[in-house]
């Protein structure tokens, strides 16, 4: 065992003799394989954590939604339709909801107002963290909006939401519902929609089937599939960034096998004097394995580093075009950082693995031939 | 007479065996050497010293024939005993030296010593002894490519000494070196012997080969074995 250290010691220290003997083509192989790292690690954590963030704002939406239809557009919820909804067996509780957008030229962005049973007194709103922030308001502040119908509303922040999950309730503000109606001109005694929470939730597909049989000009949309809607967005847009990088991974992969497989005819005779002076073919090997793990361990910690700091301290500035599509609707909104410990392995895989076998392959093959060769160097 | 260290019996070495270019470099050699002597391998540029070298030293195994060392039959041993062996009992000086560039005269000289595990303090400190040994302890440091020929010849020397080997193998020694060098190389092969080494080498050099260090000359001509004094 001591025996075995002393060896590994001695062979990494060779490595890294070798790897500063070689310097710029280390040096230049390091900033490649890391900016490959970097980007794939970034596009990994962005998907990842909105992924998360949009899990985390569905788990707080209703388990169904009730939407009115007329002419089979979504309408608001007449004053008698609550009265309609027959008592359903497997439903807990129906709350009619008052919601609606209001876009603020001010800091040209979109706001979701809604209305809640434990609101703020009359002329108080709640603001998310998103808003406070673009407009600089703190708790006591007032703020004044022109409504749709030009009439201009003055409110007192009451509070900052809770910023635990930004993506939710960043744009949101929170009032009572006649601050909400008198904003909004919205019409007495209808709402918005229903939110309906469901006794079992294996039953809520048989709960929405016997809504909308009794209700057939209402639409019922359901979290499971809004979430796996979600889900299959997000994997198409993992996929087109994927796809393009795998065109440059690909280049990396055929320079890197390049530089490691053609190897230097001084890398070569270094192999043969090492052989004949009684280095064997697993000692060599060992030697080119640590050169090659740290390189490419390096590599994929600063790599991951940096895709980490990218991704959840400068908000993925390069990919949130692409990946993120609604950026321009939604205020700027941080994400709570995640790391997910198979991901990282995936990502150490399809790295440290590829680059370390690519410098292995030809160092065996120098390895096992004949060690007379060096006589004639 | 004793059991002679090295014994070759029969040996051939055919480069490209079976091909069209096969090439036989040593036809059926038997040759004999003893513990302890200095042996001269002597003859023309291609008649096969280097490659007979390679056989005595295990870097190679004959096409047919036996090579024992010791009382060991080493002409079929797997590559791994035969690297064994190399590094237990087997210090190689080449022709070009073949140090390792942009290492320091120290870790060229620890090299063989690495796949033995031993802690770098004490293999640290024996190269440094055996550096001292050759007026190389102010270069230790130095990368060898700034060294000149005559102490990079020296850096090659202590490295085929640090696994403490008990034969000593040279091609060509002189080659690169000039006439106050030359001797200079002579005078540290006689200290080695005094301390119980076996040498062998290869050389056309009259200064090495009249210099009255050698026990034993033998001449190759075009793969075979003319003279064995
Ligand atoms: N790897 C090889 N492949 C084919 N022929 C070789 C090889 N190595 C040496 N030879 C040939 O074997 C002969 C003997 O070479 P060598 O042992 O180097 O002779 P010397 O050292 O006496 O000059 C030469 O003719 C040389 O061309
Ligand atoms: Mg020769």
């Amino acid at each position: 065992m001591r025996t075995w250290l002393n060896r590994q010691r001695l062979l990494i220290e060779y490595t890294v003799a070798a790897l500063g003997r070689r310097r710029a083509r280390s040096l230049g192989l390091l900033l490649t394989y890391t900016a490959v790292v970097f980007v794939l690690a970034s596009v990994m954590l962005f998907t990842h954590a909105l992924r998360q963030e949009a899990a985390r704002v569905l788990a707080h939406s209703p388990e169904v939604v009730l939407q009115h239809l007329v002419a089979g557009r979504h309408a608001l919820i007449p004053a008698d339709y609550l009265e309609r909804i027959p008592r359903q067996r497997g439903v807990r509780e129906m709350t009619p909801r008052l919601w609606g957008y209001f876009y603020d030229p001010v800091v040209q962005a979109n706001y979701t107002f809604m209305a809640t049973a434990d609101a703020p007194p009359p002329g108080h709103i709640l603001i998310g963290p998103a808003m406070a922030r673009a407009r600089g308001v703190a708790p006591g502040n007032l703020i004044a909006w022109r409504a749709y119908d030009g009439a201009v509303h003055t409110f007192t922040v009451a509070g900052i939401l809770d910023a635990h999950s930004e993506l939710m309730s960043a744009d949101l503000v929170l009032l009572g519902e006649d601050d909400f109606r008198g904003f909004f001109n919205y019409p007495e005694g209808q709402y918005t929609d229903i939110a309906i929470a469901v006794r079992n939730p294996r039953e809520v597909r048989n709960v929405a089937t016997r809504l909308s049989e009794a209700l057939p000009d209402a639409r019922l949309i359901l979290r499971d599939e809004v979430l796996r809607t979600y889900a299959a967005l997000f994997d198409w847009r993992q996929g087109i960034v994927l796809a393009i990088l795998s065109g440059a991974l690909l280049a990396f992969a055929l320079l890197a096998w390049d530089k490691a497989s053609g190897l230097a005819a001084e890398e070569r005779r270094e192999i043969g004097i090492l052989k004949a002076i009684g280095w064997e073919t697993g000692d060599v090997l060992r030697m080119k394995f640590w050169e090659g793990a740290l390189l490419s361990g390096t590599a994929f910690l600063s790599g991951y580093v940096l895709a980490h700091v990218h991704v959840f301290h400068l908000h993925g500035a390069l990919f949130r075009p692409v990946l993120q599509g609604w950026a321009v609707l939604y205020p700027r909104f941080a994400l709570p950082p995640e790391i997910d410990p198979l991901q990282v392995l995936t990502l150490a895989l399809l790295t440290v693995l590829p680059y370390t076998v690519a410098v292995l392959v030809p160092c065996w093959r120098a390895a096992t031939t004949d060690p007379d060769a060096v006589m004639r160097s | 007479m004793s059991q002679p260290l090295i014994e070759l019996r029969e040996v051939c070495k055919t480069y490209n065996d079976g091909q069209p270019n096969a090439f036989t470099a040593i036809d059926g050699i038997s040759l004999a050497l003893e513990h302890g002597r200095i042996s001269a391998l002597r003859g023309p540029s291609g008649s096969g010293k280097t490659t007979l070298l390679t056989l005595l030293g295990c870097l190679a195994r004959p096409t047919s024939g036996r090579v024992r060392i010791g009382d060991e039959d080493v002409s079929a041993l797997p590559e791994r005993f035969l690297t064994e062996l190399r590094r237990q009992r087997f210090g190689f000086v080449f022709q070009q030296f073949n140090l390792i560039r942009g290492l320091s005269a120290r870790d060229n000289v620890m090299l063989p010593a690495f796949p033995l595990g031993q802690p770098h303090a004490v293999l640290s400190a024996r190269a440094q002894a055996l550096l001292e040994r050759f007026r190389l302890a102010h270069r230790a440091d130095a990368p060898v490519e700034w060294l000149s020929g005559g102490e990079q010849q020296r850096v090659a020397i202590a490295r085929a000494l640090i696994n403490d080997p008990d034969i000593l193998i040279a091609d060509e020694p002189t080659a690169n070196l000039d006439t106050r060098l030359a001797e200079e190389f002579l005078q540290l092969m006689a200290e080695l012997h005094a301390d119980g080494k076996t040498i062998v080498l290869t050389s056309h050099d009259p200064l090495v080969l009249d210099s009255g260090l050698m026990h034993r000359i033998v001449t190759l001509r075009d793969g075979r074995v003319v003279d064995a004094q």
